[in-house]
């Protein structure tokens, strides 16, 4: 009989491009959860289930307890088990805990840092507590592994500076006016880049969004889906003063926003500063708007410049997340293999969770 | 313990923790972490002490508010920024706001603490027991110490609009608070600075008006001057004709102006003064 071991098993998008990653996507969790409940030997278990990973957090006898989740897995997914064998990641042990620790830190994301996939982590650990499929093991793992989280991203820069354009143009707006929910918005364009960076700024609480296109039809249409307000595009001049934040990504071959009308939209509001992001090319806002006082302009090079410098440096922050990550596994591995040697002690690995929990008193 | 430290070895620590709090967010951010605001905080909270029971042991010394010579104004300019930072500092949200509080409380009690002469003459019971005029002088001084703490927030809003005006957010620059925040900030500050030296100037009017020798007319000019330079700045900032860049450095320009006036305070002293009771080793 095999001492029970800690496991994770799964496929994430570092070999699973897309259009595999949406036939891996568990539709039904609560259904593989009590596929996963019926493996003999499957003491504790955790399902991690993202767009872009799908993972099994385990304790269990061994190799064939694993095999037999990867095998539920499959059948749930009607993924075929050879192709799954030739994408899926799977680690043992301390390599486990680290694992965890690493996706829940964002180190193993493919937005390097972002911090998303933290709260997933926690949403997988509490829906699996919820349910009585964790236990001393997973519980102490999980709980550690939020710990790490938290100290990498409060002591390095893993999660310093955006690397997408929309959410550097949001950090931008962060930057001159704090909480955005008071921050007012005008979309000039309905080109997809700036209908994406509005919806940046609305998942960020920006309330007062207003579109203007030069097709109004379209605009109407943008306006519609973002729930925003509409403004004529032969008004925007007059109406910029009304606003903190123009988004420009029109197709118009030439600026649509000149410095003179600038700099009578900021007369009649000098002590609000004014961000403009232009977006297109050619530009919509002319250049020289950028010497006026409290005005602060960027365009798409700029945007991407900084989103690139972003991802440098969070990049250089991999091997220090790494150190620091490695140093608490080992920590916490030295905590975990007597609490295995306990679970083995209390009984045979052949029950499963589910079995577990039926056979706990009341 | 306090019988075997003199009151310039109690400043000396707290200097020496003031740096700490600068030396530990710098290290902070030069690694590429967050400051730890708690850690900066642990370090000012513990250094005011320190001045706290050194400024104290003066202040018994002197029988009086410690403002009786160049490096007691200094320190006590020190003190009066730090506590409003202790007090009010954590509603900024901003960590590094206690790096460069921790920075001003350094330069200022470093400064003091390292120029001798400042601390040659010892002057006693400078407001020959008169609680009006005493009030008078702490106010104005901790005046001194808010208008520290707005230069503070001037510079940090000058740096950020600097980073966005030439497009770097990274470094220290991606720890700075936001451009609108600052401004806030400045304006709050500014409002609570000018309030306190009226308060200040309006216990010494009431001092002045009964004998108008006893104050010199450097001094008065001086004073009433930072006075009228400060209720200006807040004017305009409200009337929206001083704003942003301009704004900032103008609160910038006012606290150097302000220090300076300091030489009109002490130049007006009262002769006489009595040579220090006591000289400390450093």
């Amino acid at each position: 009989m095999s001492e029970p071991r800690l496991f994770v098993i799964g496929a994430s998008h570092h070999r699973a491009p897309v259009e595999v990653r949406e036939r891996l996507a568990l539709v039904s969790e609560d259904g593989f959860r009590a596929d996963l409940a019926a493996v003999p030997g499957l003491s504790e278990f955790a399902v991690l289930n993202t767009c872009n990973r799908v993972e099994i957090y385990g304790v269990g006898a061994g190799g064939d307890t694993e095999e037999l989740v990867k095998a539920a897995y499959c059948a749930r997914q009607r993924f075929d088990a050879a192709e799954f064998e030739r994408i899926r990641h799977r680690h043992a042990g301390r390599d486990a805990a680290l694992h965890l620790f690493e996706v829940a830190s964002g180190l193993d994301s493919q937005l390097l840092g972002e911090n998303e996939i933290f709260g997933q982590v926690k949403e997988a650990y509490a829906a699996a507590k919820a349910r009585g499929s964790t236990g001393s093991v997973l519980n102490r793992v999980f709980q550690k592994a939020f710990q790490a989280a938290k100290h990498v991203r409060t002591h390095t820069g893993i999660s310093a500076g955006r690397v997408s354009v929309s959410n550097v143009a949001v950090e931008l707006a962060s930057n001159i006016f704090g909480d955005l929910a008071g921050a007012r918005v005008l979309v000039l364009g309905t080109g997809e880049i700036g209908e994406g960076t509005a919806r940046a700024f609305m998942s960020r609480g920006a309330a007062h969004l207003a579109v203007a296109g030069r097709n109004r039809e379209r605009a109407t249409e943008v306006a519609g889906g973002l729930g925003a307000g509409m403004v004529d595009f032969d008004e925007r001049r007059s109406r910029l003063s009304d606003y903190d934040i123009v988004v420009c990504s029109t197709a118009a071959p030439g600026a649509v926003l000149e410095t003179s009308a600038i700099a009578e939209a900021m007369g009649r509001r000098p002590a609000r500063p004014l961000l403009l992001i232009d977006l297109a090319i050619p530009r919509d806002v002319e250049a020289s708007a950028a010497d006026l006082q409290n005005v602060f302009l960027y365009n798409l090079d700029d945007l991407a410049r900084i989103a690139e410098r972003n991802r440098f440096a969070r990049e250089a922050e991999i091997a220090r997340c790494r150190a620091m990550l490695g140093q608490r596994a080992d920590g916490l591995w030295r905590q975990v293999e007597p609490l295995l040697r306990s679970v083995a002690a209390a009984g045979p690995p052949g029950q499963s969770a589910e079995a577990s929990r039926q056979a706990a008193p009341m | 313990m306090t019988a075997y430290l003199s009151d310039r070895q109690w400043l000396w620590g707290a200097a020496a923790l003031y740096a700490a709090g600068v030396l530990l967010g710098t290290v902070s951010l030069l690694r590429g972490g967050r400051t730890s605001g708690a850690t900066v905080y642990g370090a000012i909270a513990l250094g005011y002490l320190l001045q706290f029971v050194g400024l104290g042991m003066r202040g018994h010394a002197t029988g009086g508010c410690p403002l009786g010579n160049r490096f007691e104004i200094f320190q006590f300019t020190a003190w009066s920024a730090i506590t409003l930072y202790l007090v009010v500092g954590v509603t900024f949200r901003s960590s590094i706001f206690g790096v460069f509080t921790s920075c001003l409380g350094a330069a200022l009690t470093f400064v003091s603490l390292s120029i001798p002469s400042w601390d040659a003459i010892r002057r006693t019971h400078i407001f020959g027991g008169n609680p009006w005029i005493e009030l008078h002088a702490a106010l104005a001084m901790f005046s001194y110490g808010v208008f520290g703490l707005l230069a503070l927030a001037s510079a940090m809003f000058l740096m950020r609009h600097y980073s966005l005006k030439s497009k770097n957010l990274g470094g220290w620059f991606y720890f700075l608070p936001s451009i609108m925040d600052l401004d806030h900030i400045e304006v709050r500050l500014l409002g609570a600075g000018v309030a306190i030296l009226t308060a200040a100037l309006g216990f010494g009017w009431v001092y002045w008006s009964r004998d108008t020798a006893t104050v010199g007319h450097l001094k008065l000019a001086s004073t009433v001057a930072v006075w009228i330079a400060y209720a200006a700045a807040l004017g305009m900032r409200i009337a929206g004709r001083l704003l942003a860049r301009r704004f900032a450095w103008t609160c910038l320009a006012l606290f150097a102006a302000a220090l300076l006036s300091l030489e009109a305070v002490e130049g007006s002293r009262h002769p006489g003064a009595a040579p220090a009771p006591e000289r400390t080793s450093q």
